[in-house]
């Protein structure tokens, strides 16, 4: 339990730390995505213990489809907007998840190495 | 009557319930389209029009599970170390192609939403939506997209790619396991690196790899180019 509440404050911690420098940069980059690199870069050098956070991460990762339910529950609220536009919608994601599956695949099948 | 239905315990109840629902449906049936997000929307809609809940009422009592949003693109930071191994041969390579491909996922939809003048909150809400839901949603808050849509199409986003990525990469004679991983994640995040993950475990393994650095390049790309324009 005890180790389960450090886990959960050590994502606290890199949280409120991504948010000062997110703020010191104007709100550029969300703070979260800080908090991430920040901690990344800690689990690397050792400075934090895989096994002090797996639990709470695991939890926080395999549930996640949850925690973004609510936002997309909006579409409620602005169906109205979304359904003026729904060619654009339709046509942006299509072609765009396309071009990005096709751009990424043929680039590093080029420039890559096998593992 | 009305004050019960409308408290925080019945809509989080509501929510997770729909929730779980979609993800059995999608444990029994399991296809893409079965995607637990996508069902749960489906159910919980209806219910909450016949439950006469508003949708500010509902945002209200679900904000202890949205909270959850930003320490979850955190914890992401302990699944790209759990990863990092199977790239260390790649880096560059990799980190130049998810750039490029971060450039082409948010320039094309730029490009799509400005020849059909679209309004400026639609085009937002869909330029990360190659990138894994917490943290989309975040980019979209910053530049004031339509967050209910952010949400929908980075759903729908992965979902498309995990169906026709690997038929995509065959076509275009995309060889290497890493490149076909890379272009899974990068382009549909979670869902497509759970395609990934069946495709081979090399593949699997960048493909976790290649959302958090797609996650990373964007939000830095986003308000660059928002800045240019």
């Amino acid at each position: 339990m005890a180790n389960g509440l450090k886990g959960i404050l050590i994502i606290l911690v890199y949280l409120i730390l991504g948010n000062c420098l997110s703020y010191a940069i104007d709100n550029f980059i969300p703070g979260s995505v800080f908090g991430m690199i920040l901690l990344f870069i800690s689990l690397q050098i050792g400075f934090v213990k895989e096994e002090s956070i797996e639990s709470i991460a695991t939890f926080l990762t395999t549930n996640m489809t949850l925690f973004f339910l609510p936002p997309a529950i909006g579409l409620m609220a602005s169906y109205k907007i979304l359904g003026d536009n729904i060619l654009t919608i339709v046509l942006s994601v299509v072609v765009s998840t396309i071009l990005v599956i096709a751009v990424v695949g043929k680039i590093q099948d080029k420039i890559g190495k096998d593992e | 009557m009305k004050n019960i239905i409308n408290s925080e315990p019945v809509i989080l109840a509501l929510t997770i319930f729909c929730f779980l629902l979609g993800t059995l449906i999608n444990k029994k049936y399991s296809k893409p389209y079965t995607s637990p997000i996508l069902l749960a929307i489906i159910f919980l809609i209806p219910l909450l029009l016949v439950l006469d809940i508003d949708y500010p009422t509902y945002e209200k009592g679900t904000h202890v599970i949205t909270f959850l949003l930003a320490p979850t693109v955190v914890a992401l930071g302990y699944n790209m170390h759990k990863q990092s191994k199977s790239i260390k041969k790649n880096i560059v390579p990799i980190l130049i192609t998810v750039f490029i491909g971060s450039l082409v996922g948010v320039l094309s939809v730029i490009g799509i939403c400005k020849l059909f003048n679209a309004p400026m909150e639609i085009m937002t809400a869909m330029e990360p939506k190659s990138v894994t839901m917490p943290i989309a949603l975040g980019i979209s808050e910053r530049s004031h997209g339509i967050l209910s849509l952010t949400a929908v199409s980075v759903a729908i986003c992965g979902i498309l790619g995990s169906v026709i990525g690997p038929w995509l990469l065959e076509k275009i004679k995309v060889k290497s396991p890493v490149a076909k991983g890379l272009a899974m994640g990068a382009a549909s995040h979670g869902i497509g690196t759970a395609r990934a993950m069946e495709m081979g475990p090399v593949e699997g393994a960048v493909a976790g790899m290649a959302i958090g650095i797609m996650g990373i390049f964007t939000s830095i790309i986003i308000p660059i180019i928002e800045k240019l324009m």
